[in-house]
């Protein structure tokens, strides 16, 4: 077993005493990890998994309080309560979500071509005045975009992004457009996330790291992290 | 001739009460609360377009546009409830549908399937697994966010219809 995908639990020392935090339902304990694979059943599945990224996101904006953190994961008590701890404004949109609510009626991908779609998408989800924001955490939303709505939308999120803040990103490493599992982003503490089983659904296309490079080529720099699992985490300077 | 000696008159049986038969109860969804008693309710077949003002805890669970505010009570939104409102309240339980701003000098608390699309300003946040929330969270210190009660902005969109909503205000103040 990968040593990054370990289960959490009551006897965790650096952890235990934190779940209480989370519902009986969801807590980590009852998760059974293998890998990033999903067993099934209703328990809901969390996993805990170290982030290099997310430290170093956080690293870097943790030193003024009263910053603006757009969290694309959706609404959830650990992040909001983890962020807001920081002193931080949280603004919470679940852009998976949006995105089967605005193109899940036929062909999701076919759908992300259709400009008035891709206008209407972006004006409902991501709404923002310019330089709004001192952080994103984006997640792995972007690999569900199609070519055409995928510039739209890092274009917007460069738009709304200060000058010299971050987005944080995550890309799975399959070579392969196999479907991939989708997780919701939970945030333990600076260092540690909690994935939790959404559903599972094909990436839009699969991103090496030049394709990542070229997709934020707006950006001053682009950070990558190693990770010895499937799932690689990218930092981006706007 | 003799007469039999009579029969002792039957003593009638004492009446009993039969209790009634229980009166079968609605099947209660588990974690839907309804109104509590004793508290301001407005049902769910009611629509308001303006005001309300409530000195007492309220359970709101109508359509409503407008502002409501509860400046020192708990202000329940029941899982029916439609709101395109301005919010200000000790205390916000959210159950159904809000689209607007909600400011709780306390706490909200966002339960399973509740919708909620506006900014929040609070003293504390729950969020259920379940529950939909859109816009930013501001979290302020107790007493930061008190603000005169003519800060709360009404919400200009007109989203909801139905037919002859009560227009106007509406106060659940025991004085008025």
């Amino acid at each position: 077993m990968n040593d990054r995908w370990k289960p959490l639990t009551r006897a965790d020392p650096s952890g235990g005493s934190r779940l209480a935090q989370y519902p009986p339902s969801q807590r980590p304990a009852q998760a059974s990890v293998r890998g990033l694979e999903h067993k099934g059943g209703n328990d809901p599945t969390i996993y805990t998994r170290h982030s290099n990224g997310l430290e170093q996101f956080f690293g870097q904006i943790q030193t003024e309080p009263g910053l603006r953190i757009l969290d694309l994961s959706g609404a959830s008590q650990a992040n909001i309560a983890f962020i807001t701890s920081l002193g931080h404004k949280l603004y919470s949109e679940d852009l998976l979500q949006s995105l089967d609510l605005a193109f899940g009626d036929g062909d999701f991908y076919a759908n992300q071509a259709a400009p008035a779609r891709i206008e209407a998408f972006l004006e409902q989800s991501l709404n923002f005045p310019e330089d709004h924001f001192d952080g994103v955490l984006a997640w792995d939303v972007i690999e569900y975009l199609a070519p055409a709505l995928l510039k739209a939308t890092v274009d917007r999120l460069s738009r709304i992004l200060k000058p010299r803040s971050y987005l944080l990103a995550m890309f799975h490493a399959e070579e392969r457009a196999d479907p991939v599992p989708e997780y919701y982003y939970r945030i333990f503490d600076s260092s540690t996330l909690l994935l939790s089983f959404r559903q599972v659904r094909r990436p839009a296309q699969f991103f090496n790291n030049r394709a990542v490079e070229k997709l934020f080529q707006s950006f001053e720099s682009v950070k990558f992290f190693l990770t010895r699992d499937a799932l690689r985490e990218v930092i981006a300077k706007r | 001739m003799p007469r039999p000696p009579s029969a002792p008159a039957p003593q009638a049986e004492p009446v009993r009460e039969v209790p009634p038969a229980p009166a079968p109860t609605p099947p209660v969804k588990p974690g839907v609360p309804e109104a509590p008693r004793g508290v301001a309710a407005i049902g769910k077949s009611v629509i308001i377009k303006g005001q309300i003002l409530s000195r007492e805890d309220l359970y709101l669970d109508g359509e409503m546009e407008g502002t409501v505010e509860v400046p020192d009570h708990r202000l329940t939104i029941g899982p029916h409830a439609k709101l395109v409102a301005s919010i200000r309240a000790r205390e916000v339980v959210v159950l159904g549908a809000v689209n607007g701003n909600v400011e709780a000098s306390e706490k909200i608390d966002l339960r399973k399937d509740a919708k909620l699309v506006g900014d929040i300003k609070t003293g504390g946040i729950i969020i259920e697994d379940g529950a939909y929330f859109k816009g930013s969270i501001d979290i302020v210190k107790v007493g930061e966010s008190a603000r005169p009660a003519a800060a709360v902005r009404p919400v200009q969109q007109s989203a909801l219809s139905g037919p002859s909503p009560l227009v106007g205000t509406m106060s659940t103040d025991p004085k008025y």
